[in-house]
């Protein structure tokens, strides 16, 4: 409970005991543990750094913060977009990074168990590997496993496939207060009480500590190809995304971008990308086993989109091709960062019918308000990425155009029924607009929940409610 | 303006696999996929299209099944297409591959500019390409890294030299084999591919050729034997030389008679 103790002398020999010494930071902390990716938000130090191997030291340390209320803050790669690891209130840093181990790829339950701090880009390979799919696709491959499970992370794949959520079976999760829980297992379905799993998904460290994850996997299509789909504007680029929902095949993606952003990725890969001279795209990519099966596919996405005004329709079907435009999506975000000085990020998510006219909208403030914004993202989720960018402005015009202009698109998903994110969650850097949206009611049954899990309000203070 | 593409069709696998009894590539189930280098040899060729309102026709010899590489060819903008085929093709080395490949170029008529790959994938001998140029008696430059200028009378080159880089100008009529990286291919059209798999492919016999001379062709046109086909080894080892310089150019040339590379004591 605020004020939270100051970490001190005592506390650190004690704390200490819990791992080796290699495990454990005081002096000597990365600069980085300050920050995720989002620097725009605030930086705060950690007073202490511990990385854990295992749910018990997890337990031991949070046994003796809640003892002597000490603030504690989970930690994965760091890679979040809205300052969740960062400890606003000092403490100590737990990350479980180190927690790296694959425990089981089960093909009779179609399972993996896993350590939370497994890299995706580690779990997509080993999955692959055993002749299987990890679907989800978050574009971060350097993010951690439990970090993707507690933001609920979801990613290219998610028109077919859906996010991390859908494929969490189990949990192992260690309490506030330091009890260690399992929720789920490998079964595949549950209708047993309240779903504490799936309240632990998402809830970005703020009701416990991750320690092990139990997730399904599918088997995994034989072939992919891609569409690149051109179009005179954004706005009809976007509009064919429903009809493209609606055939009788399902996308695995519906990627939206334009030719601004398009062109920052080729400057910042230094390499160009495989077709030029056209304002807007869409990439539409169908999976499947057998050639004819994905050529059906591709025949009736080819015809919807040419009736809805597509000006061509390519085609990505080899291994070189896909790799070409999937590094330039790839690199958007980083590219766009790369850009300018600084940038700040919404992540709003709508009814995909209505992301046209919120990017109209992003463009009326932008001539309104005389700022640069860049936006792509998921069509086929509805979810977009929109980017205000300080180029050359100055840091007082810069701090107050960004607060209206953001505020104004927060307005506008609301009112179009939109929710605040899409997928990066909440953390500290959203948590105003997560008010405004749900409203008090909601914000109030969320401050009850997390109140039940931790009575003190140690873990991650600060983070989606107060 | 008149330019040619030659492009082969290669089988879709990094590692060539051989059958170890017979000695023949192993074609059966692999799928077939375009020359990777054919693809900016292509690329290339466009944005010289793009800049001098070039006609664009793609040539290949192989078998039926080649017209496939022909009709992407077309998706990703080549105006027009043909295939050798014959069975008096059959067998040929770079030398008859060449010799035939000029045959077709010439029934095209009025080229000025022919681009190829620098190799291909399978065969891998980056030969095919200068030995065009000779049978055409033009001039040819390999390894083309970067297309500094093209115009209605010629173009200016910059050609990767291992050690050296050179900047080459050359007139029509005149040949390039380019290297992989010059331009980033485009993508096949989807639509167009589909028009392409209407349209007719020319398919061109030794009949249709200038030269009707069978010894030229094929396995008869061939005095290269290959003796064996073998899926290369690779068992690296590596020998650390660390005394005096002296010493390891002594050690170096010790190692490299031992294992045949060299000579020793001549
Ligand atoms: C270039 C780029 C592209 C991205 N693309 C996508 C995308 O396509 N889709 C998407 O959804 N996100 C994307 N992200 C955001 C980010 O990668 C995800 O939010 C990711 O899930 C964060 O994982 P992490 O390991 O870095 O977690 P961190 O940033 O370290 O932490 C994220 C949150 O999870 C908590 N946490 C981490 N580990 C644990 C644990 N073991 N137990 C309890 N709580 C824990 C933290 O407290 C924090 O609140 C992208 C980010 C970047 C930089
Ligand atoms: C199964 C098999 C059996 C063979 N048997 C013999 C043999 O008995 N004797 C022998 O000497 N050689 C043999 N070869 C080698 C064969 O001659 C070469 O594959 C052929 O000459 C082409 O050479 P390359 O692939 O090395 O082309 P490269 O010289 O590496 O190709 C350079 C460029 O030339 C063009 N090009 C090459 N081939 C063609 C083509 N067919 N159509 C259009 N453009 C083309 C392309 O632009 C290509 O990028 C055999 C090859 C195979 C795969």
């Amino acid at each position: 409970m605020r004020p939270f103790k100051k970490i001190d002398v005592q506390d650190i020999e004690v704390l200490r005991t819990f791992v080796p010494a290699d495990r454990f930071f005081v002096d000597n902390i990365h600069p980085d543990y300050s920050h995720d990716e989002m620097m725009i938000y605030g930086k705060k130090e950690p007073e202490v750094v511990i990385q854990i191997k295992s749910a018990q030291e997890a337990s031991n340390i949070m046994k003796y913060a809640s003892e002597h209320n000490i603030p504690v803050t989970p930690r994965g790669a760091g890679t979040g977009l809205c300052g969740g690891c960062v400890p606003l209130e000092g403490g100590i840093v737990l990350n479980t990074s180190l927690m790296n181990r694959i425990l089981e790829i089960d093909a009779d339950t179609m399972s993996i168990t896993l350590e939370p701090g497994v890299l995706l880009m580690e779990v997509q390979e080993a999955v692959k590997n055993a002749g299987f799919l990890y679907a989800p696709d978050p574009g971060e491959k350097s993010a951690t496993v439990g970090g993707n499970v507690m933001t609920n992370a979801g990613g290219m794949r998610a028109v077919k496939y859906g996010v991390t959520r859908d494929y969490v079976r189990g949990l192992e999760v260690v309490t506030p207060t330091g009890e260690i829980l399992e929720l789920g297992g490998k079964v595949a379905k549950n209708s047993s009480g309240y779903s504490l799993l799936h309240l632990m998904v998402g809830s970005e460290g703020t009701l416990g500590i991750v320690t092990k994850i139990i997730m399904k996997i599918l088997p995994s299509p034989k072939k992919m190809t891609s569409l690149l789909i051109p179009f005179d504007s954004l706005s009809s680029a976007l509009k064919t995304v429903p009809e493209i929902m609606k055939l009788p095949e399902v996308a695995t993606t519906i990627e939206f971008m334009e030719k601004e952003v398009l062109d920052d990725a080729q400057e910042f890969l230094g390499k160009e990308f495989p077709n030029r001279n056209y304002p807007a795209y869409l990439i539409v990519s169908y999976s499947g086993n057998t050639q004819s099966h994905i050529e059906s596919m591709l025949d009736m996405a080819t015809e919807t989109a040419m009736k809805c005004g597509a000006l061509d329709v390519f085609l990505s079907d080899t291994a070189e091709r896909q790799e070409s435009i999937w590094n330039a999506r790839g690199a958007f975000l980083e590219a766009i960062k790369n850009s300018t000085v600084e940038m700040d990020e919404c992540d709003v998510v709508l009814n995909i019918d209505q992301v046209a006219e919120f990017v109209d909208y992003t463009r009326e403030c932008s001539n309104q308000y005389n700022v640069r914004v860049r936006s792509f993202g998921h069509a086929g989720d509805g979810n977009l990425h929109v980017y205000i960018c300080k180029d050359e402005l100055d840091d007082e015009t810069w701090k107050k155009t960004v607060e209206e202009v953001m505020d104004k698109f927060y307005i506008k998903a609301k009112e179009l029924n939109g929710q605040v994110s899409g997928e990066h969650g909440i953390g500290h850097a959203k948590k105003k607009y997560l008010e405004d949206s749900l409203g008090e009611t909601q914000m109030t049954l969320m401050r009850n929940i997390k109140r039940v899990f931790d009575p003190q309000g140690i873990l991650n203070p600060g983070k989606i409610v107060d | 303006m008149r330019i040619v593409v030659c492009i082969k069709q290669v089988p879709d696998t990094q590692k060539v696999k051989v059958d170890p009894e017979t000695g023949v590539l192993i074609r059966n189930g692999i799928d077939t996929k375009m020359n990777p280098y054919d693809l900016y040899a292509l690329e290339t060729a466009l944005r010289i299209k793009e800049k001098t309102g070039a006609e664009l026709h793609v040539i290949s010899m192989g078998p039926d099944a080649a017209k496939a590489v022909l009709v992407e060819a077309m998706a990703l903008g080549a105006d027009d297409a043909w295939l050798m085929s014959d069975r008096r093709f059959a067998g040929a080395d770079v030398l008859a591959t060449s010799f035939t490949l000029a045959q077709g170029i010439k029934t095209i008529g009025d080229v000025d500019l022919i681009l190829c790959g620098k190799q291909t994938t399978d065969g891998d001998t980056a030969q095919v390409g200068p030995a065009i140029g000779e049978v055409l008696n033009i001039p040819h430059v390999s390894w083309v890294r970067k297309l500094i200028e093209a115009d209605e009378k010629g173009l200016t080159v910059e050609q990767e030299m291992m050690d050296s880089v050179a900047h080459v100008r050359l007139n029509y009529p005149c040949l390039l084999t380019v290297e992989k990286g010059i331009f980033e291919p485009g993508l096949p059209s989807y639509l167009k591919m589909k028009e392409a798999r209407k349209k007719e492919i020319h398919v061109l016999n030794m009949d249709k050729c200038d030269c009707r001379d069978a010894k030229r062709y094929g396995l008869s046109g061939s005095p290269t034997q290959v003796e064996k086909i073998f899926e290369p080894t690779y068992d690296l080892s590596s020998v650390r030389l660390d005394k005096t310089t002296e010493e390891n150019a002594q050690a170096l040339f010790e190692k490299f008679v031992e294992l045949k590379v060299i000579e020793g004591g001549k």
